[in-house]
């Protein structure tokens, strides 16, 4: 290297000599590994390391007669179990997130749109109205909503007094868990199509309007396919997060029909030697997020998203 | 050499051998993650011979060197609303004494929440042999009887603690999971019955069955514990839960809970947030433990909050002061266990927590602070009145029956 590299400098324009060229691509793409290092250090330290952690519980077996102990394994029972015990808590999960991704997409959009196009001078307060709830922690969020969704409570009492809660009760119920699920992951859907909306390019739109398309026309052949990355991000952040949560099922949801997430907290914690269950959960949840997110990002996905 | 049986938090070897590997190979992504989980299960896959059986905590007690001389410190980790507190609940005065008396600069956190997380966040820790930076924790009974049986927390010295040894009530000094009180000191007890609101409720509830009425329907909370909520509705179905019964009568019980979720009248099974549902009106009534509902009248000033044992019977419990394996300050604990067993000291708490007093002579005491407290059974219960509610005791699970049981419970009636 230290050989080569005076001979670079001496031949001058690397443009006009592509000879002379090559130990200086070399020399970048060094910087670009070492660039790199800090990324994948985290990556391989935080990432994979728990990764091949959990796929290897996930194969262990229960030591019998001592509680708590496992032996190593390849144990495929326990996602056999997982599988079939817990099929319908995989479905309620991602039901719900799909729910909850849908409404935060309908109520984002207008949002984001406001803020991208009509907002003037409101919109940094729209941005801050937007953002605020991640300075209180989301837990405190949610037991704020299990309070606001009580009985006793006004939205309750009122809806009651009304007789228009059927069952009598909002908090406790899959309705709740839905609310709870596109309250707290809404923000995640609004900031990325807020993003591609701003970045439109407003003559873009206005020319539709030039060639005779109608409001509706333009919005639906130019500005929604220009929001397109931020709205395949949006759902990909909505969806993911809520197909693996258990706390707003924890705090606003039922005694029964619950989410897959409660499942694997309660192996966890709560049932002595469940750990190589839970780790299969875990796992099957992953793969199978995954490969609903790489049909998707197959079908909608943009270049710019990848 | 057949490989030693391991906890699942402490392999190393695959992951390092997988990132060793990755760091070798080509470095993409997608290929990373390849070679990552081929190492995992080809590792698995080697380590399949059958286990020895595992060794416990610690092949022999051999117990850390205790600095409980040099270091006059000690951390205790205990359940919120446990202790007496002052004003703002910052600080204990009866904490404070001891460590004016004793030197020892305490520090005390409410750490526990629940049996089953604490313990599954520290045993790990304990069998790995590692400090949890805890010197007491305290734990209920049945789990108690796991942390002994695990050899996970250390021999406790009763010639040093004189208060313990003469004050500890006599049915507490031989328990069926610490014969001798060798490894563990009762910290507070309590019981498990209905709680409910007199005035929201409308009437006196009596029996377990009162619970189950249509304009109760969905307003039952109940403990998560099932020693307490399995254990109450096993009593209603007439078994005796501290002599011999088996998996039938559990999975009777876990039946007619279930019954009753689905039929919509317990809205929720929870651990001690139950309380919010019962301050929010989620929930008027519900099986319950009994100091919290004194606490709970006590912070909402609504005397019509009631705690009563069914007529079929309720169930008793203690929580256990115990010194995790790894701590260096056993002596420490030891002085704190036994200043807590001076009578006027346990009095004092007593007041405050309205859970049973475990000390023999905190009563005579507690007439000084409270006459009205001193009568009450719910912490100085006479012998006939626990022999004329029925109250009992769970009985001790082998190790296998509490893992069967934990099992059953928690996908049939928790999870599901």
């Amino acid at each position: 290297m230290s050989a080569l590299a005076p001979v670079s400098q001496v031949a001058g324009d690397p443009g006009i000599h592509p000879v002379a060229s090559a130990p200086e691509t070399q020399k970048r793409s060094w910087t670009a590994y070492l660039l790199l290092l800090p990324g994948v250090l985290w990556l391989g330290v935080f990432f994979l390391l728990p990764l091949v952690q959990l796929a290897a519980v996930s194969l262990q077996s229960r030591y019998p007669g001592f509680p708590g102990y496992y032996y190593r394994d390849v144990n495929f029972s326990n996602y056999a179990a997982a599988l079939t015990d817990y099929a319908p808590h995989f479905a309620r999960s991602f039901l719900y997130a799909g729910l909850a991704t849908f409404l935060a997409f309908v109520i984002a959009y207008p949002l984001a749109y406001a803020m991208a196009f009509k907002a003037g001078k409101w919109r940094n307060l729209m941005m801050i109205c937007v953002i605020a709830p991640f300075f209180t922690s989301f837990i405190l969020r949610t037991f704020a909503w299990s309070q606001i969704l009580a009985d006793e409570g006004w939205v309750a009492g009122t809806l009651n007094f009304l007789n228009l809660l059927p069952g009598g009760a909002i908090i406790n119920t899959p309705v709740a868990v839905v609310a709870g699920l596109t309250y707290n992951f809404l923000p995640f859907m609004v900031l990325p199509i807020y993003a591609s909306l701003e970045r439109a390019d407003p003559r873009v739109i206005e020319a539709g309007g030039d060639l005779y398309a109608n409001g509706f026309t333009t919005f639906r052949t130019v500005t929604l396919p220009m929001s397109m990355p931020g709205v395949l991000a949006g759902t990909l952040l909505t969806f993911i997060p809520a197909a693996g949560d258990f706390v707003n099922m924890e705090l606003l949801g039922p005694q029964r029909g619950k989410m897959v997430g409660n499942v694997i907290n309660d192996q966890f914690l709560a049932i002595p030697g469940g750990y190589p269950v839970a780790a299969a959960l875990s796992f099957t949840l992953m793969a199978a997020i995954l490969a609903m997110v790489f049909l998707y990002v197959r079908r909608f996905g943009t270049d710019e998203l990848v | 050499m057949t490989p030693i049986p391991r906890r699942s938090r402490r392999h190393m070897s695959p992951p390092a051998a997988a990132l060793a590997q990755a760091a070798s190979g080509s470095l993409s992504r997608r290929a990373l993650l390849g070679t990552g989980l081929a190492a995992g299960t080809g590792l698995a896959l080697t380590g399949c011979a059958p286990p020895e059986p595992p060794s416990g905590g610690v092949a022999s007690l051999d117990l850390p060197t205790d600095l409980s001389d040099e270091e006059k410190i000690l951390k205790w980790a205990n359940w919120t609303a446990y202790l007496d507190m002052n004003g703002k609940e910052t600080r204990s005065p009866t904490l404070e004494a001891f460590m004016e008396q004793t030197g020892i600069e305490v520090s005390y956190t409410e750490d526990i929440d629940d049996n089953d997380s604490y313990y599954a966040k520290v045993g790990p820790q304990l069998r790995a042999g590692q400090s949890i930076d805890r010197d007491i924790i305290t734990l209920t009974d049945w789990m108690a009887a796991r942390v002994i049986r695990d050899q996970l927390c250390q021999p406790l010295e009763l010639i040093q603690m004189p208060n313990v040894v003469s004050n500890l009530l006599q049915p507490l000094k031989d328990v069926s999971f610490d014969p001798g009180r060798q490894n563990s000191i009762t910290w507070q007890s309590g019981f498990a019955g209905i709680g409910y609101n007199r005035e929201k409720v409308g009437r006196e509830l009596r029996s377990l069955d009162d619970l189950w009425t249509d304009d109760l329907k969905g307003r039952i909370v109940v403990l998560s514990e099932f020693r307490d909520t399995a254990g109450l509705v096993m009593q209603s179905q007439g078994v005796d839960i501290d002599s011999d019964w088996g998996r039938a009568e559990f999975e009777s019980a876990l039946d007619f809970i279930e019954q009753k979720i689905d039929e919509g009248y317990i809205r929720r099974v929870k651990g001690n947030s139950y309380m919010e549902d019962l301050t929010s009106g989620n929930a008027v009534a519900g099986i319950t433990w009994s100091g919290d509902i004194f606490v709970l009248a006590y912070d909402t000033e609504d005397p019509n909050w009631t705690f009563t044992i069914p007529e079929s019977g309720g169930t008793l419990w203690s929580d256990n002061m115990m010194v995790p394996i790894t701590s260096t300050h056993r002596r420490n604990a030891q002085k704190l266990m036994d200043y807590y067993y001076d009578p006027a000291v346990a009095a004092q708490v007593a007041a405050w927590v309205n859970y049973v007093c475990p000390v023999d002579g905190a009563q005579a005491e507690m007439e000084k602070i409270d006459p009205e407290l001193a009568e009450s059974p719910w912490i100085f219960p006479t012998a006939e009145f626990i022999a004329d509610s029925n109250i009992q005791q769970f009985r001790v699970l082998s190790a296998d029956e509490d893992i069967e049981f934990a099992d059953l419970w928690s996908s049939n009636v928790m999870g599901n």
